[in-house]
């Protein structure tokens, strides 16, 4: 109940510092549009299913690069953490790359793939990638000693144990890892489909600007902020199964 | 013939300052099959360091270590350990992780899994056998391991202070059903502890170990047979009898006169 009270309570502070700004700033509706103005434009938006198009887009999209990222990142980091020999010659470039703002490498990524689909999606995988790899590793390195114990007692060899005991063993801590690629990748989501794309918030984005249509241009940014707060919902609450399931109190 | 022979081992640990610290120092011991014997002693005795070296866990700096006259070099399902922590897998309700040994053997699933509730009901647990780890208490878990390691048949069972994290009521019903179940199973049976009365209670002989450097002190046998009466004056003649050995046993020095 207090939930709810809370959230109404911050729309309508919000709602009324952008009318307040609105008034003060005595701007053209087509360079900041007004509440009222974004509700007409979101709503153009929905009726004419451009914006029902470019979630669709974007979603597909992200889930294909953050999918692969994780999937990738996953595997890897399980091997490497593993080998520990390995990953001390290439921890030190990733530690230099993590840091690194993938929408810094656009540049070559559009020499190497061309623009239009690509440069989005290997900018989603490049910034769900490391959060990931990096938090698989860690996981696996700083794993309680006495699940390898059980299995080598039981005779469960090389190929199997990563499969069946270090991978669930460690998915509690990558989980948290996940997160916070999913997260990040969201926010380069845009940045991304700003190179070329031609669907996708990130387009629409661009598209609103290049039309001056700033309610369009504010309907696309609050779309992007409530999927985001969706997507991290859902994990959220994934997450908090897996905690309970392996049995875990969880972080707060 | 003894079962399990230890000759002549020792252990060193370089520690992070490269100084040599002497977990073992030349450590004899021979032990029976069907024999359950605890190790008994403070921290820092090399009780741990033994049975990790009998487990195949770790090797020995020198000496030798055979288990029905072959050599240990890793550990094996036929020697099945028991952890402090449990080291059940949270992940797996309590049937899959009694099966789990039972995974690397040929049998087929439903083989597998009738196996795994025969075990669970001489543990107990038989009504619990799709919740997870986390849904039970500690001695609850503790009983999951003992099925896990019963599931697989082994000759051998070795207990790293499993009872160390219980309260000391779960601790004695514990001890109790152990003791049971594994003369019941005829198994063979090397048990950590650094609890005095947990020693008396269990073992048929009771190795008793000293630190800087670990070794063995004496080997005293309990002549208490069955289940153990922890009130009866008997227990309390051996228990008194360990205390000796650890010196705890404060010199009576009244001086008497006529």
């Amino acid at each position: 109940m207090h939930k709810v009270k809370y959230i109404g309570g911050s729309l309508i502070i919000l709602l009324a510092f952008w009318q307040i700004v609105t008034w003060l700033g005595g701007w053209n509706e087509a360079l900041f549009p007004s509440p009222l103005g974004t509700v007409r434009g979101l709503g153009e938006l929905l009726a004419s299913g451009v914006l029902a198009a470019d979630i669709r887009a974007s979603l597909s999209r992200f889930a294909l690069g953050y999918i692969s990222a994780v999937v990738l990142a996953m595997a890897l980091g399980l091997v490497l953490g593993w080998y520990k020999k390995i990953w001390n010659y290439l921890n030190p470039v990733a530690q230099v790359l993590r840091p690194v703002s993938p929408v810094a490498w656009l540049p070559f990524i559009v020499l190497f793939f061309g623009i239009g689909e690509m440069p989005a999606l290997v900018i989603i995988f490049i910034a769900a990638f490391f959060p990931v790899l990096l938090a698989t590793v860690a996981a696996v390195q700083g794993m309680e000693p006495v699940y390898l114990k059980v299995a080598k007692n039981f005779g469960i060899g090389q190929p199997q144990i990563l499969g069946k005991i270090v991978f669930p063993a460690v998915f509690p801590r990558i989980a948290t890892g996940l997160h916070l690629a999913l997260g990040t990748a969201w926010v380069f989501l845009v940045a991304g489909e700003m190179a070329g794309a031609q669907s996708g918030l990130g387009f629409l984005i661009i598209d609103a600007r290049n039309n001056l249509r700033a309610d369009w241009l504010m309907a696309a940014i609050l779309t992007i902020g409530v999927l985001g707060l969706v997507l991290d919902g859902i994990v959220s609450y994934l997450e908090g199964q897996i905690y309970r399931r392996w049995g875990l109190t969880r972080r707060t | 013939m003894s079962y399990i022979k230890v000759e002549d081992v020792s252990r060193q640990f370089t520690k992070a300052d490269g100084s040599v610290f002497q977990a073992l120092d030349h450590v004899d011991l021979e032990i029976k099959q069907g024999e359950f014997i605890c190790l008994l002693g403070p921290s820092g005795c090399g009780k741990s360091t033994l049975l990790n070296i009998l487990a195949g866990f770790e090797g020995a700096s020198a000496g030798t270590v055979t288990i029905d006259g072959q050599t240990v070099a890793k550990p094996s399902p036929k020697y099945v350990t028991i952890f402090q922590n449990y080291g059940l897998l949270p992940w797996r309700t309590v049937l899959k992780n009694v099966e789990l040994g039972l995974e690397e053997q040929q049998l087929p699933a439903d083989e597998r899994e009738k196996i795994a509730r025969h075990y669970l009901e001489v543990v107990g647990l038989q009504d619990f056998a799709d919740s997870h780890p986390a849904e039970l208490s500690g001695g609850m878990q503790q009983r999951v391991a003992i099925a896990r390691a019963l599931a697989v048949d082994p000759e051998i069972i070795f207990m790293d202070e499993p009872f160390a994290a219980l309260d000391a009521l779960t601790r004695m019903k514990l001890q109790d059903e152990v003791s049971a179940i594994c003369r019941e199973q005829k198994k063979t049976i090397i048990f950590v502890t650094h609890d005095i009365d947990e020693a008396v209670v269990l073992a048929d002989r009771i190795v008793v170990m000293t630190p800087n450097p670990g070794q063995i002190k004496t080997i005293l046998p309990v002549d208490l047979h069955g289940q153990r009466d922890r009130t009866s004056p008997d227990f309390w003649d051996i228990r008194e009898r360990v205390f000796e050995c650890f010196a705890l046993k404060p010199e009576d020095k009244t001086e008497y006169y006529i």
